[in-house]
């Protein structure tokens, strides 16, 4: 009992930060209809951007306390919305209204380039942060076994709720939400009225860009090992959220991730470590194949 | 005015790079001495990349104007010569490669480096059938790759047969997984067929890494037996019943290498003989018609489920081959060799040279491995500017090097068809 409620509160941190980057390829997916496949590559760029952060932050001295950590974030989240801004402009905008398949083989190129920039400029050796939250609050204790609730699985939720919380207003109630939603449902009528398209689906990657770096520097945060290529896994395994959470629907990314996050740890913890990769793959081929809209997905209508 | 526009440009793009660059590249973190991270400047690199954006860009705008470089399909003169070289080039890259060998001053060197080509204009032509013909998007090709390896290497561990046995049970049991992992993704297109593909290339790897008591895990299988001249050895001893020996030659170790370049060139070879083949036959058009138009193919009776399946299983069968000619010549393989970017590599290969181009494919395949092989001694900046050649490529040519096809059966004239009026990669 008291092992599961540990996996659980495990599952759940590590599900949140799954989520934040599964937000990101269901937004892109769902305003022009690709896979970002360089998201997760954003999402590594945060956790680095993050360590030098806080790394330069201690160096000046005012690392410490919670003002340190916001100041990590809104460092990182504002220079890896840079990131993905760039990324929009040099790889995608040129092939939007190209056939499919070239802005999926170019955003496998720049995810290339950014593991092979960060490895090139950063070393290609793990980075270990010591870590700057120890502790937590004990939960429950059986026959010796404790129930941790660590400060940093806290913070992880807490953060994760209210970057959500400010995303979610931001999409349903400002202009530039509702601009995102009209390039959503139909971009050219979008902007016949108006909308400057562009501009909104450059936002749309900044604001996904931001939200990987949020998990980026949450992951830092909480697991503390960092390289050059943890990038491809978390992204291919936030993608396999957003796709059982059904892709284009916000909460549904979400509550994809918690899945993920949920059954990985479990997986880990009563079956085996080694395949819990092998678990994350499976429900994505399982998920397409039995339910292709995902949980909480429209039905998509084919005209020929 | 231009200039002005072009400075203003310029300075927004400074701007940009500095925000990208100063923190990643002017501050590079480093493990110190007692296990705690430092900080070490490198402001002049930092500063040399912000210029390069800098007069980049300026260049950039000053010459082609603000909207710069825009993607082209069209059948540019360039294309349009290329095309008619083909007709010259075909015929002159295959008498170079049969010659290779016999050429003075290619030494062992060369050779490898065209036995590492040559596997990659196979397994970029086995891959054509899949995305370039039927317009089935497999991110995953890798893993049939792997399948042939590990095939051959466990057949010979397990059961000493020989490479000649075991090339097509290699090719039989690789085309077999291509089914198995071909019938549940019937009902994907594009995008999320890319994926799921993707997943069963990580799966297979992930498998093969830790079933350690079948494959070695990662330690991965090493003492695979070279191939034999149709039975005869090749061996530096020399005796009766070696290669050297049987043919009266002073023993040499590059005989094996010319063999295995032979041996590859007939594989890869073949695998375009036969693809020329059946894109006349009645399975090759339902394949392009496929590519097309899924649901036009499903309404003129063409059987999508068998018509898939086919696709899958003969481009796995011929990345099969690959694997095993890949285990023969290695003698020793291990699940690193089959990572996901040996499959985006191979992807990019198709891609660049032109969905459904026999040629473009094997120039894409010389350019992309052959250059970045001769850049070996640049490390890890090899795989950076292979990423960065591939997102140029697409962004300057969506469609590959030869972005027109001439229809496979024509009335008449043969036209080359504009690039614009295909729409292929929604299978």
């Amino acid at each position: 009992m008291a092992y599961a409620l540990q996996q659980l509160i495990n599952g759940i941190s590590l599900g949140m930060i799954y989520g934040l980057i599964a937000v990101g390829y269901t937004m892109v997916y769902g305003i022009i209809g690709m896979i970002n496949f360089a998201h997760g590559d954003v999402f590594m760029i945060g956790a680095f951007l993050s360590l030098i952060a806080v790394l330069l932050l201690s160096m000046g001295g005012v690392m410490g306390g919670p003002a340190g950590i916001i100041l990590v974030l809104l460092l990182s989240v504002v220079i890896t919305g840079v990131y993905g801004w760039a990324i929009e402009r040099i790889a995608y905008r040129p092939l939007r209204g190209s056939f499919r398949l070239a802005p999926l083989i170019s955003a496998i190129g720049l995810s290339i380039v950014l593991q092979n920039f960060v490895q090139v400029s950063q070393g290609a050796r793990v980075k270990p942060m010591e870590t700057l939250v120890p502790g937590g609050i004990e939960v429950m204790r059986e026959e010796g076994f404790v129930v941790q609730f660590a400060y940093t699985q806290m913070m992880i939720i807490g953060v994760t709720l209210a970057v959500l919380a400010v995303f979610t207003i931001l999409v349903t109630r400002t202009p530039l939400g509702r601009a995102m939603r009209a390039c959503e449902q139909d971009r050219k009528m979008a902007s016949l009225l108006g909308i400057d398209t562009d501009k909104t689906i450059s936002l749309t990657f900044v604001i996904g860009a931001a939200l990987a770096s949020v998990a980026g520097t949450m992951y830092l945060l909480r697991y503390g090992v960092i390289d050059f290529y943890i990038g491809f896994l978390a992204g291919v395994k936030a993608f396999t959220a957003a796709v059982l959470g059904g892709i284009g629907s916000l909460p549904g990314a979400v509550l994809g991730g918690l899945l993920i996050g949920l059954i990985e740890t479990f997986w880990s913890a009563y079956f085996s470590v080694q395949y819990k990769d092998v678990a994350a793959f499976s429900i994505l081929v399982l998920t397409l194949i039995f339910l292709p809209t995902g949980l909480l997905g429209r039905q998509e209508v084919e005209k020929v | 005015m231009r200039l002005q526009l072009a400075l203003k440009d310029a300075l927004v793009g400074a701007v940009v790079a500095a925000l990208l660059f100063v923190p990643l590249v002017a501050l590079r973190t480093d493990v110190g001495s007692t296990g705690a991270l430092t900080l070490r400047y490198r402001w002049t690199d930092a500063a040399i990349l912000i210029g390069l954006v800098f007069i980049g860009r300026l260049a950039l705008v000053l010459w082609m104007g603000r909207d710069g470089l825009r993607p082209s399909t069209s059948a540019g003169p360039w294309t349009l010569r290329l095309q008619r070289l083909g007709k010259l080039a075909a015929p002159a890259f295959l008498a170079v490669a049969l010659v290779l060998p016999a050429i003075p001053g290619i030494d062992r060197y060369w050779l490898d480096l065209g036995i590492l080509v040559l596997t990659y204009v196979m397994l970029g032509w086995g891959l054509n059938i899949v995305v370039g013909l039927a317009g089935l998007l497999d991110l995953g090709y890798v893993a049939f790759y792997a399948v042939g390896a590990y095939s051959y290497a466990l057949l010979a561990q397990y059961f000493g047969l020989s490479f000649w046995v075991c090339l097509p049970l290699a090719g039989v049991l690789a085309a077999f997984w291509g089914i198995l992992l071909g019938f549940p993704v019937l009902r994907l297109r594009g995008d999320y067929l890319a994926i799921v593909t993707l997943a069963f290339g990580e799966i297979i790897r992930v498998v093969l890494l830790n079933w350690v008591s079948l494959t070695g895990g990662p330690n991965g299988i090493s003492g695979i037996p070279r191939p034999s001249f149709f039975g005869l050895p090749f061996s530096m001893a020399g005796g009766e019943g070696t290669f050297a020996g049987f043919f009266g030659l002073e023993p040499s170790s590059t005989h094996r290498v010319i063999f295995l370049y032979y041996l590859i060139l007939a594989l890869a070879l073949l695998t375009n003989w036969v693809t020329i083949r059946l894109r006349r036959q009645p399975l090759g058009r339902a394949w392009e018609a496929l590519r097309e138009d899924e649901i036009a193919c499903r309404a003129l009776g063409i059987n999508v489920t068998v018509t898939k399946l086919t696709a899958f299983a003969l481009g796995a069968m011929f990345g099969g081959f690959a694997g095993a000619f890949f285990a023969t010549r290695q003698a020793f393989i291990s699940p690193e060799s089959f990572t996901f970017i040996e499959s985006a590599i191979i992807l990019a290969i198709v891609v660049l040279g032109g969905l459904g181009s026999q040629i473009g494919v094997a120039i894409a395949a010389l350019a992309l491995i052959g250059g970045t092989e001769i850049f070996r001694d640049l490390q890890e900046w090899r795989m950076l500017v292979f990423g960065g050649a591939m997102v140029v490529i697409m962004v300057l040519r969506p469609r590959g090097l030869v972005g027109t096809r001439t229809p496979s059966i024509a009335l008449g004239k043969r036209r080359a068809i504009d690039g614009k009026l295909v729409g292929e990669g929604h299978g």
